[in-house]
């Protein structure tokens, strides 16, 4: 009993990690065409100002839909200033949004020094077979389930989504249609960084805050979105952070984390040797997901 | 033909006028020669280590300028030289005193990784923004794994790979002639450098403007094209990987012959960023614009971190960032052409006829 539950602890864990932390890129990169290298950053930022607030006295959740709302507006006024002139073109975009990430994270050593106090991990744990779980962390898997049904609610059943798809899809017969596309990008981004910041709230009780926080979540999030695909947002992320995270799960559970993250670049390079598009572009070929 | 390419792939001196090009080109190499004679060997040193890193720039400029492929991993693969130098070095070097041997085959196992990794992207047939994705994933998995190689558990015959602090007390290269035991550090590394580089950008030139590369830009601006054209792309791209990686090598073997030691740190999130960085300056699509941003930009760093100031790395991110969204062909081709005009106006000017 206690080994199925921490096998199936691990599992949920690494989708968790996955899903949450790659959900905003995919609507960035996937949905978008923009390559978002300070996607590590926008995490950062979304952790420090939950740690600012919480410490400030803001209790955690409200911490947490603070960060969510202060990122996503950053992430309107990037868009606004820089992004508006990379659409189309991955490259430029990608070189452009990495010189945004050396300035963001250098420019936070600067401000704030190379660390900050970290939140304490709220809810505690509890004992099974020997071994304490946290709380905080079971419920991650969970949030992770209550967003993705928020943004496929908001991008299959609401007005602005079906703009959104439609100028993702097609931008100029979406503007001839009477869409304003230049504020649906602007939208767009402002939820994809919404949720990175997000992500970045989330999970900043569970490791110690630096200018470089988000770099940990890097190299998981960019190979979910390259094995998910941007035909669908929802689906895509679903179902690469389950293959994902159980490959990565199996491994590091049985080789340690550093030969899970390898498992995890293998895994992705077989993947899209089969699925170029994606598993949501390969869906979505063959008739399903949309 | 040829001198359509010169014109087009090399950038700024060599539009217009080629004598004005080649008589600077002979000025740089001679000054370069002669600079010992003339700064301290503190200095000597410190130039040759930004000219070890213009290997790998170089090859990043061949793969992204002509071929359009960006990839995140010459820091990669500079690593993995670097390391596997270190082991060879230190395993061979109490036998045979001769580390050559070790620099060649540490760049063929380089070259070896890099086309494996290359084969699985470019047979796959990943493309455009994934392989960069792929490469940055495959260079920041290697950090990780590097950083937890501590402990005795994780030699090499006699090499200890050293974990987060690294491989220390590489040896230089060196050879034995006769009696006598030759070794390169200072200055003969310096000579040695430079005319590694002389070799390598005359060679780069030439594949450049060859068939192949005519291939090979072609590739990056219109796949499909190409392919219907007859050619293999996916060897075409495999093939200037492999070449790129293998310079990244060379950057990595010299670099460890004259710093005597390497950290996991080199493979970095901030330092992968640098040599794409150097070659979006200066202009992905000419060789000579690509090494004169590196030295530069390198000098820049090192000014900005002598001085004491924590913004070096936010002013090169708003360099960058600055430069792709108002100057994306680099800042350096622009300069080039606007010399070429001045000269020739002034030639005209003062010519009689």
């Amino acid at each position: 009993m206690s080994t199925v539950f921490s096998v199936l602890y691990i599992y949920l864990d690494s989708i968790a990690f996955l899903l949450l932390s790659s959900l905003g890129l995919i609507i960035i990169l996937g949905m978008m065409g923009i390559t978002n290298m300070a996607h590590g950053e926008f995490m950062m930022l979304g952790a420090y100002t939950c740690a600012l607030a919480t410490h400030a006295g803001c209790p955690l959740f409200l911490s947490i839909v603070l960060a969510m709302v202060a990122v996503g507006l950053l992430g309107m006024i990037m868009e606004s200033v820089i992004i508006r002139r990379l659409y189309g073109n991955l490259l430029q975009s990608l070189v452009a949004t990495w010189g945004l990430s050396l300035i963001l994270s250098q420019g936070m050593l600067i401000l704030m020094g190379p660390s900050l106090p970290s939140i304490p991990m709220p809810l505690g744990g509890v004992m099974l077979g020997g071994r304490s779980y946290a709380i905080y962390r079971m419920l991650l898997p969970l949030i992770g389930v209550v967003v993705v049904v928020g943004l496929g609610l908001i991008l299959f059943r609401t007005s602005f989504g079906m703009k959104a798809r439609a100028t993702m899809q097609n931008p100029e017969i979406s503007r001839a249609m009477g869409v304003n596309t230049k504020l649906i990008y602007l939208l767009v981004f402002g939820l994809g960084c919404g949720l990175t910041g997000l992500a970045g709230a989330l999970y900043a009780p569970t490791t110690v805050l630096g200018p470089l926080y988000g770099a940990n979540f890097l190299a998981p999030a960019f190979v979910t979105v390259v094995v998910s695909g941007g035909a669908n947002v929802i689906l895509g992320a679903l179902m690469a952070s389950v293959i994902l995270g159980v490959v990565e799960g199996s491994f590091s559970y049985a080789f340690g984390a550093v030969i899970g993250r390898l498992s995890l670049l293998i895994a992705t390079m077989l993947l899209i040797r089969f699925f170029p598009d994606g598993l949501s572009g390969w869906l979505v070929k063959r008739g399903g997901g949309r | 033909m040829i001198r359509r390419f010169l014109r087009e792939l090399n950038g700024p001196q060599s539009l217009g006028s080629r004598g004005l090009f080649w008589s600077s080109f002979g000025l740089c190499v001679v000054v370069m020669v002669l600079l010992p004679a003339f700064v301290s060997e503190y200095e000597v040193g410190n130039f040759t280590y930004f000219l070890t890193n213009i290997f790998l720039a170089l090859g990043l400029s061949m793969m992204w300028g002509l071929g359009n492929i960006l990839s995140f991993g010459q820091m990669a693969f500079f690593g993995l030289a670097g390391y596997s130098y270190g082991v060879i070095a230190a395993n061979l070097a109490p036998v045979t005193d001769n580390t050559f041997l070790a620099c060649i085959l540490a760049v063929l196992v380089t070259m070896a990784g890099a086309a494996l990794l290359g084969y699985f992207l470019f047979f796959g047939r990943v493309s455009g923004v994934y392989v960069s994705i792929i490469t940055l994933v495959t260079t920041l998995i290697f950090e990780t794994f590097m950083a937890q190689t501590a402990g005795p558990k994780w030699a090499i015959g006699k090499a200890l790979l050293g974990g987060y602090n690294g491989m220390v007390g590489i040896p230089s290269l060196q050879f034995r002639w006769g009696n006598e035991l030759i070794e390169f550090f200072d200055v003969p590394l310096y000579y040695l450098v430079i005319a590694l580089l002389l070799v390598t950008y005359l060679a780069l030139r030439w594949l450049a403007n060859s068939r192949y590369g005519n291939a090979l830009v072609a590739t990056g601006s219109n796949p499909v094209r190409t392919e219907m054209l007859g050619y293999d792309i996916r060897l075409v791209q495999l093939e200037v990987f492999t070449l790129a990686g293998g310079l990244a090598g060379l950057s990595g073997v010299l670099y460890v012959s004259w710093g005597h030691y390497i950290t996991p740190s080199t493979m970095g999130l901030t330092t992968a960023a640098l040599p794409v960085v150097w070659v979006a300056f200066g202009g992905r699509k000419s060789l000579l614009a690509t090494m004169v941003a590196a030295i530069g930009l390198q000098y820049f760093a090192q000014y900005l971190s002598m001085t004491g100031s924590q913004h070096a790395l936010v002013i090169q991110g708003a360099l960058l960032m600055l430069v792709v969204m108002f100057v994306p062909e680099g800042v350096i081709p622009p300069v080039g052409r606007a010399i070429g005009r001045w000269w020739r106006r002034g030639t005209k000017e003062g010519d009689p006829s």
